[in-house]
């Protein structure tokens, strides 16, 4: 006999609750504040109480061309770096998918960057793109190229960030990849070898067709990250050398926390989540079509 | 030499060449924190030194990183029991029950960029009188844990077969006792992936405590950040400091690496 008492019948409903309330408090509520306050001019140095604008501050902020620089960087930072780990990422799961000696220790090994502590990271990496005593111009001393100025120069400091990205990001695409890879049923590949397919035939038609949802997904995952990457850059940069590595989130960051322009800062907050959830939605979308 | 011997030598020779990169970094940081400055500012940058331990006595002694560490631990230790405490509930139901869209309610968490929450908290905080409280970190960091719970858990109890549950019903426990007497304890793994993944996520996390922490609170990864704000930088003791604050999350991912990608694949590869 299976009791059935009043829990047990609202078990669907009581068991998320404490979960849901504490979403709706701390991200939803905060959200929609987020949303009023982009429409509204509010300075929290300024002493004045806030003052409904409706799109002032939009028209404001669409016509601060750091702020059409930072959406610009935003998109190029994260284009250039998923691309990028998109391609090492699998080159490098295709290279280690069969069995050899250490290949356990070499997953420990591909996991160390991404849970390593950002700022430390980029502290490191300060460290290595130091103009002058740093080991990096020392090696293209050594190769007799010209030397950098990697962070501290406007020209060089998004490459430079990249870098870190695509150092710290690209084993999280060769895990996923691997795992995707360990899944792949055989019997193509079987059906394959009684055609005689050679090596590239099968890579191409087979074998990155049937890994493309998986990479896709991991990818776009990815990029939902990058586009709000903060830690690498302020910790390296600040946005510096001027504005030059200011991407929307570390803008944001500065309009609220360092100018306290809310209302502005409230706007870009808007773009930002606006473009993340549109990323988010394709994800959705995405992962639904190849359940099926 | 065959050709397979020169395969297999080209294989490692390969994989020596994807090690490099990967591993210096933190070889680097490594030997850099027992470097004296002379070293560290030499050119050409030195491999062979004599080390030291000034660099870490620095961090411990004169800049107090016990009190910032201590706090890192507070803060991600609660906000992970809190995190599984809502969530490993709410996974289950959505995984019993197929409820999609609250599982997609909460994952939302996970890709909403944090910076849209974290500026309403500091007013509210600040008005609360919460700046630079356990409070209010704790409740930052859970929004980073609590989805991660969720993604990971709810596939977990998905793939449990029911008939356990019911089996342990039928002799009269209620559904909440079986979730609780026989579903969690068999979910150990599951559970391990959701508690190290969130504790190294959490561990890590600059922007929320840079805003909300003050001296009080402050946790590891801002005081690393604080220590480059002096006027010449020393590069040891920010390399010392650098090894504290990433030593616990490399040691937890060698200890459970099986786990960590477990987490990490969920949700992208099926099965």
């Amino acid at each position: 006999m299976i009791r059935q008492g009043f829990v047990e019948k609202n078990l669907r409903f009581l068991f998320p609750l404490p979960a849901v309330i504490f979403v709706v408090v701390l991200m939803v509520f905060p959200v929609g504040y987020t949303f009023f306050l982009s429409f509204t001019n509010w300075t929290l140095t300024s002493g004045r109480p806030l003052a409904v604008v409706r799109l002032a501050s939009y028209i404001q902020v669409l016509k601060e061309p750091r702020f059409i620089e930072a959406l610009g960087r935003t998109f190029y930072f994260t284009f250039a770096a998923v691309i990028a780990e998109m391609v090492l990422g699998t080159a490098l799961a295709l290279v280690l998918h069969r069995s050899f000696a250490g290949k356990n220790l070499m997953k420990t090994l591909l996991l160390l960057p991404l849970v390593a502590t950002p700022v430390a990271i980029g502290i490191v990496f300060n460290l290595f793109y130091d103009p002058t005593i740093g080991i990096l111009n020392y090696v293209l001393s050594v190769l007799g190229l010209p030397q950098s100025g990697w962070v501290s120069d406007a020209k060089t400091v998004m490459p430079s960030l990249i870098i870190v990205d695509i150092w710290q990001w690209t084993p999280m695409i060769t895990i996923i990849v691997l795992a995707g890879l360990a899944g792949l049923s055989t019997e193509p590949y079987e059906s394959a070898m009684v055609d005689g397919a050679n090596s590239r035939q099968v890579l191409f038609r087979i074998t990155l067709p049937m890994l493309m949802p998986t990479i896709l997904t991991a990818v776009i995952l990815r990029a939902i990250d990058a586009l709000k990457t903060y830690d690498i850059i302020y910790s390296m940069t600040r946005g510096g050398p001027g504005y030059a590595s200011e991407n929307l989130n570390v803008l944001a960051f500065k309009y609220s926390f360092e100018y306290f322009r809310m209302g502005q800062s409230a706007v870009m907050l808007v773009f930002l989540f606006v473009i993340v959830m549109a990323f988010s939605l394709v994800v959705m979308r995405l992962r639904r079509a190849f359940e099926m | 030499m065959n050709k397979r011997t020169l395969n297999t030598a080209l294989f490692y020779l390969v994989i020596i060449l994807i090690v490099i990169p990967i591993l210096f970094p933190f070889v680097w940081m490594l030997m850099s924190s027992f470097k004296t400055q002379v070293d560290i500012i030499s050119w050409p940058p030195r491999f062979i030194f004599n080390p030291v331990m000034r660099n870490y006595q620095r961090v411990f002694i004169e800049q107090d990183f016990l009190h910032y560490m201590k706090n890192s631990v507070i803060v991600s230790v609660s906000a992970v029991a809190l995190s599984l405490i809502l969530g490993l509930p709410a996974a289950y139901s959505i995984a019993r029950y197929k409820q999609k869209k609250l599982s997609i309610f909460i994952l939302v968490a996970r890709l909403m960029p944090g910076i849209s929450f974290l500026m309403p908290w500091y007013i509210v905080f600040s008005r609360l009188h919460l700046m630079d409280s356990y409070i209010a970190l704790i409740l930052s960091h859970m929004l980073i844990a609590l989805p991660l719970v969720v993604w990971v858990m709810s596939p977990y109890f998905d793939a449990v077969p029911r008939e356990l549950e019911e089996a342990g019903m039928v002799d009269g426990l209620t559904q909440q006792a079986a979730f609780l007497k026989i579903l969690l304890p068999l979910s150990g793994p599951g559970v391990v992936t959701a508690t190290t993944l969130s504790f190294i996520f959490s561990w890590n996390n600059f922007m929320f405590s840079q805003v909300l922490s003050q001296q009080k609170t402050r946790t590891l990864p801002i005081a690393v950040y604080n220590f480059l704000s002096y006027v010449e930088v020393d590069w040891g003791a920010v390399m010392a400091a650098a090894v504290v604050i990433m030593a616990p999350a490399i040691v937890l991912t060698m200890f459970f690496q099986k786990y960590v990608i477990k987490g990490l694949t969920t949700g992208a590869v099926k099965g």
